[in-house]
């Protein structure tokens, strides 16, 4: 009457035949994915060798090499990429910590959600950014300044998709949860969040992104230390090498960030089935 | 007669929007009796759900009264225990930790009641199962494994809304003939909504005919079959049921 488990037999030819073919496509895509940087890299290089051209304006990867270890030199580089994840994470994780906080108010009831309704749509069309000297004012030129810059850009996005997950929730599994006397506090721990893991995994990984615009943002603005600075400034200076080493830099960063976040996914995700599936 | 255990009485429900009102059930009055298997049949939409999630406690009648076992219902009853159309466990439970959820919202949780739990996974098949997630196990099972859940806080009542309606036909006969055997060896009182006229003889001692929307009683049959051991797939092959079917699909009046 269950299914079995799926349990492999012995290979037969042709899906041992499939399974090579898998293995080399795997192998070929990867093969690819390596040699378009290295060619993009290699290209940019000879192109300034051979002044087609001008690295004063594009740069250079030899150039970029010897900028970052300038800066190492001098004692700054990790200073500037320190101060600018630190920002990033401080702000990512208010914005998520608020941001699902508020969700859960506006689930919890829906008068105050229909209240805030109007103010929210208009929070959410108003680019934030614009809020940017007016938070430096405040709160001085600063790292606060830059994280509350990251929190402003990132927390509707997040209560809005948060809360939207939270509401999707199967009403008839609120029901049966209902049916064994649940109060709303438990309709939310029971069935509510985890059914929803899904959608504040996916508001996290917006969030990375729109915490980095946030605190690269900032940075502009208040222009003391951080990659931000740092592209401000070799832009102000002319000098195209160290704001292309930066954003290199922050490519980097961004990219690890994200991918700590496809770490927690995986870990939260207890059931692997569940996890296949989405 | 058996001791009265469900008292239904006079009531009446109506649901109110904002485009008007909407009356589901009027003067509806049956009681229940111990160990007593009775459907509730009507056209879809009738009602019929409303009258189960008021005998629950999930939704408060606009007139007239429950009382199970001599007390009102107000609010959830912890007497009734509740089955859906589908088996709603969830995917990110174990069966083990999904059959425990009523046990953990009522804080019924300890060793005592994990003990019956098992027990009840150990009898019914499902206990080498009990670490494994919803998606890995066959309909038939997960059906069981909701019952199993419903069982666990220990209900005097069951309520089977439309309970295997998501099945599939076979799967359907199947399941109804397993889940009657549980409910029968534990000894259960059963109320069930169903618009399947087959589903209910096949099940019930007394079948409740309603009419269309607005619910009210238009029959109360007591169904007996000639049998030594019932079970539904055996009552459905008896000489009796065609005749207690007509008489039911009469009584329904339906018109396409």
């Amino acid at each position: 009457m269950f299914m079995s488990e799926r349990q492999e037999p012995a290979l037969s030819r042709e899906r041992a035949e499939y399974l090579r073919k898998l293995k080399i496509r795997k192998h070929a895509i990867l093969t690819a994915r390596i040699l378009i940087l290295v060619a993009f890299f290699a290209v940019w290089e000879i192109a300034g060798n051979l002044r087609l051209i001008d690295p004063f304006l594009t740069s250079q990867p030899s150039r970029i090499i010897r900028t970052l270890s300038n800066l190492y030199m001098q004692g700054d580089l990790f200073k500037h990429i320190g101060i600018t994840c630190l920002e990033t994470v401080a702000g990512f994780l208010l914005g998520t910590v608020l941001g699902t906080g508020v969700a859960i108010l506006l689930w919890w009831s829906d008068f105050i959600s229909r209240v805030l309704e109007p103010y929210l749509v208009v929070l959410n069309s108003l680019p934030k950014i614009a809020l940017g000297p007016i938070f430096i004012i405040w709160i001085g030129p600063g790292p606060s300044a830059i994280i509350v810059m990251a929190l402003a850009i990132s927390l509707i996005v997040t209560i809005l998709e948060v809360l939207n997950g939270f509401l999707s929730a199967d009403p008839e599994k609120i029901r049966l949860v209902e049916t064994f006397g649940a109060n709303r506090l438990q309709v939310f721990t029971k069935v509510v969040l985890p059914s929803n893991i899904g959608s504040v995994i996916n508001a996290l990984k917006i969030n990375v992104g729109l915490s980095w615009v946030g605190v690269i943002v900032g940075e502009f603005l208040v222009s003391r230390a951080g990659l931000g600075y740092l592209i401000v400034y070799g832009g102000q200076v002319f000098q195209l090498d160290l704001v292309m080493t930066s954003v290199i830099i922050l490519a980097a960063a961004a990219a690890l960030m994200y991918q700590g976040v496809v770490w927690i996914e995986r870990k939260l995700m207890k059931n692997p089935q569940v996890y296949g599936r989405m | 007669m058996a001791e009265e255990l469900v008292d239904v009485r006079n009531l009446g429900m109506k649901y109110q929007s904002p485009n008007g009102e909407i009356e589901a059930v009027r003067d509806v009055s049956f009681t229940v009796s111990k160990g007593e298997f009775v459907s509730l049949v009507g056209p879809s939409g009738c009602g019929k759900s409303t009258i189960l999630s008021i005998i629950s406690g999930l939704l408060k009648p606009t007139s007239g009264s429950v009382r199970i076992g001599g007390e009102w219902v107000r609010g959830a009853s912890r007497k009734v225990g509740y089955m859906l159309q589908k088996d709603h466990l969830f995917d990110w439970r174990t069966i083990y930790q999904n059959v425990l959820l009523g046990l953990e919202v009522r804080g019924a949780l300890n060793k005592e009641s994990k003990e019956r739990v098992m027990g009840l996974l150990n009898t019914y098949g499902l206990y080498e199962f009990r670490d494994k997630y919803p998606d890995q196990l066959s309909g038939g099972m997960r059906q069981r494994a909701a019952l199993i859940r419903t069982l666990a806080v220990d209900p005097e009542i069951l309520l089977l809304d439309e309970a295997f309606s998501a099945l599939d036909y076979q799967m359907r006969i199947a399941v109804t003939d397993d889940i009657y055997g549980i409910i029968k060896r534990e000894q259960k009182t059963v109320i069930m909504v169903t618009h399947d006229i087959s589903e209910s003889i096949s099940m019930s001692d007394r079948v409740i005919v309603l009419s269309k929307r607005p619910a009210t009683v238009i029959a109360i049959h007591d169904i007996k079959f000639n049998l030594k051991e019932r079970s539904p797939l055996a009552c459905r092959e008896t000489r009796e049921f065609p005749g207690y079917f007509n008489m039911i699909w009469r009584e329904l009046d339906v018109h396409v």
